[in-house]
């Protein structure tokens, strides 16, 4: 039987996989990426919590729903960062983006 | 009815001239004719009230005590009050300011004519006039304390009104410092008192000191007390800042530094009295402290050649006899001496003023000569006025001057009797040399002098009259009318003693012929005693030296530890300040190489303090939970 440990388990190796691929790539599409997968982690805990610990009040489903709203946009706003310094840089290396120091 | 209508209305005796500096340092000051008038006008509803105040205090057979305050300042432990205490004292002294201010401002008219400071000239007038009242009024030492340094500002603004000349900006500063030094004591007496008793009100403390008499904290507070009188009134060894502060208007002399600031430190005395008069060492001291002032700045008068010198020195020395009065617990003589002082104190700076005016500010009376037949009421009205303080019969000062003497004499100090009695000499012949010399000489420095307008021999001509009669109220002729209203708890009267009377009055004469003879006559050549007695003379002349004792002990001691304080400031105190700036800067400058614009380490660092964060927060759990 699974049970909410297996569900919180696999959440915390998604959201560490996530977390690993925003601190290691050195491509800043891979790392939306990654920020995609920490996000869906967090939405398979809202709605694995919502299902074990207060089921049929829908709280989870619906900030999991927030969630990926919010998760649209930003993948929107950060891609075409992403483009913008790409025109720029002629580069999508993160390495490469490091005007904002002293 | 009427009576309490108007005691309860008092308050606007110290508010109008108050409202007048507003209205001229806001909107008029641009039209100083103007601005003079509401000035004048202000002051004489003032004088008005005055007198008014005077009449339902003085209708009353024993005189009347109102009191009310109202909340002014008030915090855990202290409580401040703006108050108004009238009663026979208050009343007297509302009188003099208020008419002898009036009087000075009508005169200023004439004496400031033409200045360009004219409209902030009455803007400080009046705002002195205001202090001076409120001071008078004050029932609490809070409030004194308050218009007691707005008095010494005002002394302050108007020593230094002509503040281009090099001199004057000195001489204001000079007072200011000076009298900064007594008022220091003085505000430590009243801390102290506030601490001790808890309350400044007048008559509470009244209640409170007699079980503290004699006691040794008694005697330190009204020692510190006596500090703000002995800067206010310029007693040794502060009497410095008053022959400088000369440098003023001559009629700011006339108000401020000869009839009723100066005077406000011998007002205080009176209306605390009841701290001063349980502590006998405190009076022995003041008496000591006021005949020791009398004496010598009696003798510096007798060399000086300066006209308002001269008599700024004549009124160090009648300020050092009022203090004297108070010390030897003749406190109703003190303020009777004081009220006459104030009216031909005033008028002889005023008869000064209008020479000085016609010779174009020269100063120096042997400049002068031959007055008497260009400037007949300038020069009568002087030589009344010099009658009174030389103590001549029946003028006001020989009652006033009397009553001191007698209270020295029957009250059993036969030393300050004697003094008391030798000053009255000097003071008569330092008056007539400088009259004979200014007035009656035969310099002919004078012949383009010419007598000065109305607006200024009028006010010099009420002040005469006053003068004359002002000795009747306090003579025994009139049952000393002024000893039965104004009276101090502990104070003695002494039936007039017509030996006392007589000495003073052979004295004096004795003082006036001896100056005729060596200044008029000229029996005596007063050169060649110049000559003989080279080192008196020269003592005199440099004022014992004090100022140049005080500028040495400046310049080796204060300027010394000064120079220490500097270092302390420089070094330590700016060293700490700039030690933490350095260790800022540095410590900025080397973490600034952790911003590397590299959006990976941050989040890396973010993630560390989260981790930090989370493993902290589980060690609390856990340690909560074993």
């Amino acid at each position: 039987m699974i049970g909410l440990a297996h569900y919180l388990i696999f959440a915390s190796l998604l959201f560490g996989i996530g977390m690993f691929g925003v601190l290691s790539k050195r491509n800043a599409i891979a790392v939306l990426m990654s920020v995609e997968l920490m996000l869906n982690a967090v939405n398979i805990n809202f709605v694995a919590i919502e299902k074990f610990v207060t089921p049929g009040t829908g709280l989870g489903h619906t900030i999991a729903l927030f969630v990926i709203v919010v998760a649209a946009a930003e993948v929107a706003v950060g891609l075409a960062l992403i483009i913008s310094i790409y025109r720029h840089k002629k580069s999508v290396n993160l390495n490469d983006f490091n005007l904002l120091k002293w | 009815m009427i009576l309490q209508n108007i005691l309860q209305n008092a308050w606007l005796i110290p508010f109008l001239p108050f409202l007048t500096f507003a209205l001229i340092g806001l909107f008029m000051h641009r039209w100083p004719k103007l601005s003079a008038a509401l000035s004048i006008a202000m002051i004489a509803v003032s004088f008005v009230l005055s007198v008014m105040v005077a009449l339902v205090v003085f209708g009353n057979a024993e005189g009347v005590v109102y009191e009310t305050a109202t909340r002014w300042l008030s915090m855990p432990g202290l409580r401040v009050d703006m108050g108004l205490l009238i009663d026979p004292l208050t009343a007297v002294m509302l009188l003099v300011v208020t008419l002898v201010a009036l009087l000075v401002q009508i005169y200023s008219l004439g004496y400031m004519h033409g200045d360009p400071g004219l409209a902030s000239y009455y803007a400080y007038q009046s705002i002195f006039a205001g202090s001076m009242l409120g001071l008078v009024v004050a029932n609490n030492f809070g409030q004194i304390f308050v218009f007691w340094e707005l008095v010494g500002l005002c002394s302050y603004l108007l020593i230094g009104f002509w503040f281009g000349r090099n001199s004057a900006k000195e001489a204001a500063k000079k007072a200011f410092i000076t009298n900064r030094v007594g008022d220091f004591g003085f505000l430590l007496g009243i801390l102290f008192l506030q601490v001790i008793f808890g309350t400044l009100n007048f008559s509470e403390l009244a209640a409170a000191i007699p079980a503290y008499a004699n006691s040794g904290i008694l005697i330190g507070i009204s020692i510190l007390l006596f500090f703000g009188p002995v800067g206010k009134s310029a007693q040794f060894p502060l009497h410095v800042w008053l022959p400088d502060a000369m440098e003023g208007p001559t009629p700011v002399s006339a108000l401020i530094h000869a009839a009723t600031m100066v005077a406000a430190g011998v007002y205080l005395i009176a209306r605390a009295m009841f701290i001063f008069n349980t502590s006998a060492p405190t009076m022995t001291l003041i008496a000591t402290i006021g005949g020791f002032t009398a004496l010598f700045a009696a003798s510096i008068a007798l060399v000086q050649n300066d006209i308002k010198r001269i008599l700024a020195y004549s009124t160090l020395s009648q300020l050092g006899y009022m203090v004297m009065a108070m010390g030897i617990g003749a406190m109703t003589a003190g303020m009777f001496h004081l009220m006459t002082h104030a009216f031909f104190k005033s008028l002889l700076f005023l008869g000064a003023g209008s020479v000085i005016h016609a010779l174009h500010d020269e100063q120096d009376i042997w400049k002068m000569g031959n007055l008497s037949k260009k400037m007949p009421v300038t020069t009568w009205t002087f030589v009344i006025g010099a009658l009174a303080l030389s103590g001549i019969p029946p003028l006001s000062g020989f009652w006033s001057k009397d009553e001191i003497l007698l209270g020295a004499f029957a009250g059993g100090h036969i030393g300050l009797y004697i003094l008391g009695t030798l000053v009255a000499f000097m003071t008569a012949f330092y008056m007539f040399r400088l009259i004979f010399v200014a007035f009656f000489g035969k310099n002919t420095a004078g012949e383009h002098a010419h007598e000065s307008p109305a607006v200024m021999t009028v006010p010099l001509i009420i002040l005469a009259v006053i003068s004359v009669l002002a000795g009747f109220v306090g003579s025994p002729l009139m049952n000393n009318a002024f000893a039965h209203y104004v009276t101090f708890a502990g104070a003695v009267h002494h039936e007039a003693n017509l030996t006392v009377m007589a000495v003073s009055a052979v004295i004096a004469l004795a003082g006036i012929y001896l100056a005729y003879l060596v200044y008029q006559k000229q029996v005596i050549d007063h050169a060649a005693l110049k000559i003989r007695f080279r080192g008196l003379y020269n003592l005199l002349y440099h004022k014992y030296y004090i100022d140049e004792c005080y500028a040495w002990l400046i310049k080796h001691f204060i300027d010394g530890s000064a120079k220490i304080l500097e270092w302390f400031d420089l070094y330590v105190i700016n060293g700490a300040v700039n030690a933490i700036a350095a260790v800022t800067g540095r410590s900025g400058y080397a973490l600034r190489y952790t911003e590397n614009g590299q959006v990976q380490s941050y989040a890396l660092y973010m993630f560390a303090g989260i981790v930090v964060l989370l493993v902290s927060a589980l060690c609390a759990v856990f340690s909560a939970l074993a």
